[in-house]
């Protein structure tokens, strides 16, 4: 019964020195369990953020005829070639990797004819006009989502045209007859949000002025409907832009499924590269092609690695740091303590035995500062998510044995060095006081 | 022996121990070798107390560094992304001649500045084709992403979009020359290589800005532009550029430039956090050690205190040897740290982290503040202790 109560005695005399060398551990492992959880959950964030580059997979029909545009005006007759069928789209939700689908947006360009009050009287210019979803809810099986150009091309701003903000100049909704008006066009025919613009023989009215710094500056983006019933194909959709998170290529991303064998086939197909949820894209929608934008997806991976890269070398000099921290920390509490272990060796304690206590007073420091250094840097985790992403950092329950562990194994390697130098000092020294 | 005995001396008495203190002209050296012999004598401890300073150091120099660094590394990597500037002839109007030495004199001599030039030219069975004008060596430092199975290097090579090869070859054989019409006048072309982009770039040809010329007569309408730096440095370059070229549209690519602006924001927040905590772990490493030495010490203390030295002295003696300390890790600690950052800018961005001076100010100063903080705190507590405890061992 000595032993323990040896331990307790000094946790119960010695505060100051036991809570210096705890808040030591306690601040390490906050740091170090904040710096872990942040580094493995930097990617998935950063890859989210990547997503406001916009869609990096585009879908067309199996057999797509050419597009012949220059400055975001059409040249082709509208109807060539085949579309899409926009009851496809929502199949999109059910492929494996559609978690990582963040949102998709169906485009149908359609050549219009616009009157404009700055062209000469009477003549009219033909205008691309875009039909596609703003924030249209859908349903795949029992799963209600919205989707479309503000979740798939963020950098879209929608204004009144004469510099003024008013609730007058919003997106148009999804099953209305209001239009967007490209900035560009909109000085060009002169017309501003709330306005009413002649479009092929239909009335529309604009809702909003739409700046991209795209061609879309150029043109009139419409609701997917409004599109069809002007070209006369219901239904119809020539392009669907999808946003999606990618895991960066590599030697497998690249390579032919037909030439994998079943199983290198299972993992490239249930890894979220662009080219195998592309292929999955293929398989749910019927006569289709899908190909990844490579401005977009070739380079989020670079991007993603750099700054996962250094995340990691961040994380490793921060546990450098709170292992040093820790160890620091308990060298100088044992260090004080020679009086002390003079004293019981002068009562014939033994190395083994003083070293026991130490380290049991050490494990006991470790397991303490662990737990309440996990539960801080787990709310450290999730205060750096909330405020940069405003999103959650999780922690893997998992991390916590293995940070416990850490701590135990960072204290001892501390501790070792002073506890043998301490247990190795001549008690007679030690009790003469010539420390 | 009370920490009020300072304050209790009357000022002439305070003058007085000053004078005395001037008079005394060795005791300056006796200083410094009190400072020596604590050093030399105890050089285990000391040495563990530099040892933790200059990792403090070194951490906050490498982060400071990384800091400043990173975000240039960054944005470097975000011009992969392609052009953010495009400069547009405005409807009715040509680009200047010039235009392109207009634009180097603006961004800089090393800025990618790409002309571009459209056509609509026909193909042999009379379907429309949209033709593109371009500098192929400057494209191609652009636009990293393309995907290209072999660049057009002889005269009348040209790239061919990956959709628009089934427009003017036959399936069979890509290599064929084919022949394209614009306004009745004929070339003939022979496909280099096939681009690959997932975006409009797919439908087009693309041939020499000098061979576009010769065909079409037509000069380039279009100029990308990759501009460096910060997003208030490309908004004010926008603005000259749009000054200096009158008969042009210049904006930017808002898609490229809020894509990076988010991304990047998000990683300097993170980048500082993470920095913070870094910093301020290895502060505290610094603390626990120093503070223990200090405590240690206090038999010494107790010595000085006890042969009459002042609270000044000690006081001074025991902030001094703390800013020693604080002064030389930080020096050591700083060129440790910019090894550091460098070798991570190697491993992580194959390009060396610049050593940034201009942060050694700032690192010495917080290491000679943590120093001091960590020499002070024991002083206030021993200060109130009688010395003949502290000398009797209790």
């Amino acid at each position: 019964m000595m032993f323990p109560r040896l331990v307790y005695e000094s946790f119960r005399h010695q505060t100051r020195r036991k809570l210096l060398a705890g808040i030591a551990i306690t601040l390490g492992v906050a740091v170090a369990t904040a710096m872990i959880a942040v580094a493995t959950d930097i990617g998935d964030k950063i890859n989210r953020e990547l997503r406001s580059y916009g869609a990096n997979l585009v879908v067309t029909p199996q057999e797509d005829t050419l597009d012949v545009e220059v400055g975001g005006i059409n040249l082709k007759p509208p109807s060539d070639g085949t579309f899409l069928n926009e009851t496809d789209l929502p199949k999109i939700r059910g492929t494996f990797w559609h978690h990582n689908i963040v949102g998709f947006s169906p485009m149908l360009p359609v050549t219009v004819k616009v009157a404009g009050s700055r062209l000469p009287a009477g003549s009219s210019q033909d205008v691309t006009l875009v039909g596609t979803y703003f924030n249209k809810p859908l349903r795949f099986g029992k799963e209600d989502f919205t989707t479309g150009v503000r979740i798939t091309h963020p950098w879209w701003k929608v204004s009144c045209g004469d510099g003024k903000e008013s609730p007058n100049c919003a997106w148009p909704e999804d099953n209305s007859q209001n239009v967007l008006l490209g900035e560009r066009l909109a000085t060009k025919v002169q017309r501003k949000a709330g306005d009413t613009i002649e479009v092929s023989g239909h009335q529309l009215t604009v809702s909003g002025i739409l700046s991209t710094g795209g061609v879309e500056d150029d043109q009139i983006v419409a609701p997917l409907a409004l599109a069809q019933e002007i070209l006369g194909k219901p239904g119809a959709v020539r392009r669907v832009f999808v946003s999606a998170m990618t895991k960066p290529p590599d030697a497998l991303s690249a390579r032919d499924p037909k030439t994998m064998t079943p199983e290198v086939y299972d993992r490239w197909y249930c890894s979220p590269y662009a080219e195998s949820i592309a292929y999955q894209l293929q398989e749910v929608i019927p006569h289709s092609h899908a190909e990844q934008i490579r401005q977009v997806a070739q380079n989020e991976g670079t991007v993603l690695s750099r700054i996962k890269g250094l995340m990691l070398l961040i994380t490793f000099a921060a546990l450098l740091a709170s292992a040093l921290a820790v160890s620091a920390a308990m060298a100088t509490a044992i260090y004080e303590r020679r009086v002390e272990v003079g004293l019981m060796k002068a009562l014939g304690a033994g190395s083994l035995a003083v070293s026991a206590i130490f380290f049991a007073e050490a494990l006991l420091l470790a397991i303490v500062g662990g737990i309440v250094g996990f539960s801080a840097g787990a709310l450290l985790a999730h205060e750096i998510g909330r405020s940069i992403f405003n999103s959650q950092i999780s922690i893997e329950p998992v991390l916590f044995p293995i940070i416990i562990a850490i701590a135990v194994v960072v204290t001892f390697a501390g501790s070792a060095s002073a506890i043998r130098r301490a247990v190795k000092f001549d008690p007679v020294f030690a009790l003469r006081g010539e420390g | 022996m009370s920490p009020a005995v300072e304050t209790l001396l009357t000022p002439s008495q305070v003058s007085d121990r000053r004078a005395l203190a001037a008079h005394h002209a060795p005791s300056v050296s006796m200083f410094g070798r009190m400072l020596l012999r604590a050093a030399v004598l105890r050089r285990r401890r000391a040495a563990s107390g530099l040892l933790a300073m200059i990792v403090a150091a070194a951490v906050a120099t490498a982060m400071m560094n990384l800091y400043v660094d990173v975000q240039a590394k960054l944005r470097t990597e975000f011009r992969n992304y392609g052009a953010n500037v495009v400069i547009v002839a405005k409807d009715g109007q040509s680009l200047p001649v010039d235009a392109l030495d207009r634009v180097k004199s603006v961004l800089g001599a090393k800025t990618l500045a790409v002309p571009f030039s459209y056509a609509v030219a026909r193909t042999r069975d009379g379907r429309s084709l949209v033709v593109v004008g371009t500098d192929f060596d400057r494209a191609r430092r652009l636009n990293h992403w393309w995907k290209v199975s072999r660049w057009p290097g002889a005269p009348g090579e040209a790239l061919v979009g990956m959709r628009a090869a089934n427009a003017v070859t036959a399936k069979a054989d890509a290599r064929q020359p084919f022949e394209l019409t614009f306004q009745g006048k004929a070339i003939k072309l022979a496909p280099a290589g096939l681009l690959q982009t997932g975006a409009g770039e797919d439908s087009r040809i693309y041939l020499d800005q000098s061979e576009f010329e010769n065909w079409t007569g037509l000069a380039p309408s279009t100029i990308e532009v990759a501009a460096n730096g910060t997003a208030a440095e490309v908004d004010a370059s926008i603005r000259k550029l749009g000054e200096l070229l009158p008969t042009a549209e210049v904006r930017p690519v808002r898609q490229i430039m809020e894509g990076e602006a988010n991304v990047l924001n998000k990683t300097r927040a993170t980048l500082y956090a993470s920095a913070t905590l870094v910093v301020l772990t290895s502060a505290l490493c610094v603390l626990a050690t120093l503070i223990g030495w200090v405590f240690d010490r206090r038999r010494d203390f107790a010595i000085m205190k006890a042969l009459g030295a002042s609270e000044r002295l000690i006081n001074g003696f025991f902030a001094a040897e703390a800013a020693a300390l604080g002064v030389v890790g930080a020096i050591l600690g700083f060129f440790v740290g910019i090894g550091a950052a460098a070798w991570i800018g190697r491993v992580n961005f194959h390009a060396p982290v610049v050593p940034r001076f201009g942060v050694f100010p700032y690192v010495l100063a917080g290491s000679v503040a943590v120093a001091l903080i960590s020499a002070i705190l024991p002083m206030v507590l021993l200060r109130r202790v009688q010395p003949a405890i502290i000398l009797r061992g209790e």
